[in-house]
């Protein structure tokens, strides 16, 4: 990955690089406990006792089942994609709802699977509507042996339009209410999904660790119109012609998850374990969740895309990098990204990176100079020939445009400008008084 | 017109077309460079990237018709360029060490679709009154033609033949492009107005003079003439062709059978040497033998075309010279000197069995053909001297561009001089040019 500076730098774990020590990927997220982080996400993945075993044979540590409720009757179609670039699916969405089979067969199935694979995070995701229904689901449920339940508030379509899914998700009292239900009627840990399509994913999350809950998971899916058939003018998905808002996912929606999994980190008044989800697709993706404090991932895009085995690359590669930074276990780097986020009114002004350019790989597309001229700060020039283009330092700004848009890796670094000056943030400057005029230059 | 079962139909088609998902994922890696090479490296300047984008987001017309505006030859230099000294040649990717985009498959893609669909992109603007007689019915008169009839002129090409489309359609190797291509392309290109006048040889059915009272201003662009003999004894045996002869023989009928030839000998060192070489050797003539005076440096042919050449099979002999084809009525075989750097013969002369040989030591000039022109018209050596801006001649009235004008270069290079000459024309005859 590019400009992510992800685990380079900061101290080393437990004595450096461990290449031939094993590693421990176990964890425990809010009393539920799974062999690896790496759980699939309640969903079409999760619908049956033979994926979800499946899933475990290729090597996923658990996995919350699709939602149980009150069967439903699903549309055709469901699944909306959107390809980038030659490459299916950068982002998904879907309209299914939850489970549409009998209760009773997923409880014999959840059972079986529980007692064929005692090791494995079994969550059960519940989503009724009155207390009784919840008092009445959680006790049946809890009958199969599963390890935990996961409450769907965050469903944004189909079910929310009867009064559950995301409606509760956006309504921290309601939220507060049935999860303070669920925890009453609950022996196992009880972990609240979390709608994003909320102004401050904070508040849904205090109201959830109000009503007792064991931890959260983030996000559902974001509400979305994926894209409009242009011959048919229907929204796609298109269900005989018609379409609706869908939940979006995948790839694209990362960064967005990943800014309310560290909102929460950063929030000292919220203690509770957060379960991520959110365009995992790789172990890259994994980790940049895992420093930002998460105790356990949730998969479904990117399962549901390339099938089971695509685990293996995540466990792999995150084993790999714990091994070479020397780490042992996952708690011993769970959250080690936080400190570093800050608050943009405290980062310092004065810092200074200017980009270089390598002539030896430059590979003359200039794409680099069109950025910045067009797009950025008009700090690159173009010299008769030669189609390497030279950084006008002086004035770079060091936005690192030119260094995103470069296609050869490697050819534009950002170089740090010893300005000899100490730190001083936009706060700096408001309490000394120099935030006005002189604030910039 | 033209026989179905032609010998080129035999010949397999070496850069086949791509798959619209194929496309879209070639498409997807081009980079839309700054100020992109590979435009500056077309003589057409193609906006390439943009094209390709156009292929990536699902508009193949649209990416027709910005190859189109650029060249109206785009759909046969999809298939003929020689993108990898152009184009192709010039892409970032060569830099980066990866593969460069298929530029001309993607450009074949965008092209075929409208072509072969029949999408008609341009239409004739207002009549202007005016008409220009386009002399020669290749490229370069194609390109000058059509761009006349965008701008509201009236076009009439003249071909001596009984074909329009000059080499693209007898001359092009066929497993680059096949004549029916040629056909399709000329046919799609007349369909706004372009007006054909088969069969018909200026100087000789009509006069140039008719022509001049007729149009108001005429476009020269009749190519080159037939291959050059070497003179020496034996060129009139049954089985010596000029190498375009040759080829055209191949493209357009049946004269030729492979299968009645064991050992081909191509004579030259540039494309058309090549082109023999390799369309013999593709037809399963078991073996073909290029025989060039001085060595692989100093050919002309591309290089690459020299691989494809080599990998296919063809020999190669350098630094010999034909002395003498031998043979009763019938060719049998060559008598070859091995010669020096001046070319002059060293050793004693050896001879190398062959039953066909193709002469590619260049083709005539048309000088008689400009010797008729009232008032004349200034050439070197037969290549009609031109105005870099305007493709004008020396005689007023006339413009040029193509083989004739250039010498011998690639049909985007006759496109582009065609259409050169065809704003010329158009911006003398606003200035009231020609008024009568």
């Amino acid at each position: 990955m590019r400009n992510g500076n992800l685990g380079n730098g900061g101290p080393r774990g437990n004595g450096g690089p461990r290449p031939g020590r094993p590693v421990d990927l176990s964890v425990n997220c809010g009393g539920i406990r799974s062999p690896n982080p790496f759980w699939l996400a309640s969903g079409p993945p999760t619908n049956t006792a033979g994926q979800v075993m499946r899933a475990f044979d290729m090597g996923w540590g658990g996995a919350v089942w699709k939602t149980l409720g009150d069967p439903i009757t699903n549309t055709a179609s469901r699944y909306g994609a959107i390809d980038y670039q030659g490459r299916n699916v950068a982002g998904f969405n879907n309209i299914e709802l939850i489970t549409d089979r009998p209760l009773e067969v997923n409880l014999r199935e959840i059972a079986e699977v529980k007692r064929r694979y005692p090791g494995h995070a079994l969550v059960a995701s519940l989503m009724v509507e009155t207390r009784e229904d919840w008092r009445d689901i959680i006790r049946r449920t809890e009958d199969t042996g599963c390890d935990g339940f996961e409450l769907n508030f965050g469903c944004p379509h189909g079910m929310c339009e009867r009064g559950m899914g995301s409606a509760v998700g956006q309504e921290p009292r309601v939220l507060e209410e049935i999860t303070g239900w669920a925890s009453e009627f609950a022996s196992i840990p009880v972990l609240v999904k979390l709608t994003p399509n909320i102004t401050d994913i904070l508040n849904p999350a205090m109201a959830a660790q109000r009503g007792g809950a064991d931890g959260v998971s983030l996000i559902n899916t974001i509400k979305s119109v994926i894209a409009v058939d242009h011959d048919t003018f229907s929204p796609i998905p298109s269900v005989a012609g018609q379409g609706t808002s869908g939940g979006y996912c995948g790839p694209a929606v990362k960064p967005i998850a990943l800014h309310m999994v560290t909102r929460l980190g950063k929030a000292e008044e919220f203690r509770l374990p957060v379960s991520a989800i959110g365009g995992i697709h790789t172990w890259e993706d994994a980790l940049d969740f895992l420093l930002m404090g998460a105790s356990s991932l949730q998969v479904c895009t990117a399962a549901m895309h390339y099938g089971f085995r695509i685990v293996q690359e995540m466990t792999r590669g995150l084993e790999e990098w714990m091994r070479e930074k020397g780490y042992a276990r996952i708690e011993e780097f769970r959250g080690r990204a936080l400190p570093n986020y800050e608050e943009w009114g405290d980062l310092d002004l004065n810092y200074r990176i200017v980009a270089e350019i390598d002539p030896a790989l430059c590979i003359g597309c200039q794409l680099c100079y069109a950025a910045c001229e067009d797009g950025a700060h008009q700090c690159i020039a173009l010299h008769a020939g030669t189609r390497v283009p030279r950084i006008k330092q002086d004035e770079c700004v060091g936005c690192n445009l030119c260094q995103i848009v470069c296609p050869v890796e490697g050819c534009i670094t950002m170089v740090e400008v010893e300005r000899g000056l100490p730190k001083e943030s936009w706060n700096d400057r408001v309490a000394a008084g120099t935030a006005g005029a002189g604030g910039r230059h | 017109m033209l026989a179905i079962d032609r010998v080129e139909s035999r010949l397999p088609d070496l850069k086949p077309a791509l798959t619209e998902a194929q496309a879209r994922a070639e498409a997807a890696r081009c980079l839309f460079c700054h100020d992109a090479p590979c435009i500056a490296a077309c003589p057409t300047a193609i906006d390439i990237p943009m094209f390709i984008r156009q292929i990536h987001s699902g508009n193949p017309v649209g990416a027709a018709r910005t190859i189109f505006e650029a060249n109206p030859l785009g759909h046969s230099c999809a298939r003929v360029c020689p993108v990898e000294v152009l184009c192709v040649g010039e892409c970032v990717y060569n830099a980066k060490g990866e593969p460069p985009i298929m530029i001309g498959r993607l450009q074949r893609l965008a092209t075929d679709h409208v072509v072969h669909a029949g999408i008609q992109l341009f239409e004739a603007a207002a009549p202007t009154g005016r008409a220009i007689a386009c002399v020669g019915g290749g490229p370069a008169s194609l390109a000058c033609a059509h761009e006349l009839v965008r701008l509201g002129h009236r076009a009439v090409i003249y071909e001596k033949g009984s074909w329009p489309g000059g080499l693209n359609t007898d001359g092009v190797a066929p497993y680059k492009m096949h004549a029916e291509e040629s056909l399709a392309e000329v046919a799609w290109l007349s369909e706004i107005g372009i007006e054909w006048r088969l069969g018909v040889e200026i100087g000789r059915d009509v006069a140039w003079a008719d022509l001049e009272r007729e149009f108001d201003a005429v476009f020269l662009g009749a190519g080159l003439g037939p291959d050059s003999a070497l003179g020496i004894e034996g060129e009139d045996l049954q089985g010596v062709w000029g190498a375009t002869a040759l080829i055209e023989a191949i493209k357009t009928g049946r004269q030729v059978d492979p299968a009645s030839v064991y050992s081909a000998v191509v004579i030259g060192g540039g494309n058309t040497a090549i082109d023999a070489a390799r369309e013999l050797k593709l037809l399963g003539v078991p073996e073909v033998r290029l025989v060039y005076r001085r060595g692989p440096e100093s050919m002309s042919a591309y290089a690459h075309e020299r691989e494809h050449a080599t990998a296919e099979g063809v020999a190669f002999t350098w630094r010999a010279v034909p002395v003498a084809f031998e043979g009763n009525g019938r060719l049998t075989g060559v008598r070859l000197t091995s010669v020096d750097r001046s070319c002059n013969p060293v050793g004693e002369p050896f001879r190398v069995a062959a039953d066909l040989v193709a002469l590619a030591v260049g083709q005539s000039r048309l000088e008689t053909l400009l010797a008729a022109i009232p008032g004349g018209i200034a050439h070197e050596k037969g290549h009609v001297v031109v105005d870099e801006a305007t493709g004008r001649t020396s005689n007023p009235k006339y413009w040029a561009g193509g083989d004739l004008a250039n010498g011998g270069a690639e049909v985007v290079n006759a496109a582009a001089e065609g259409k050169r000459a065809a704003r010329g024309i158009h911006a003398w005859l606003a200035g009231n040019g020609g008024a009568r």
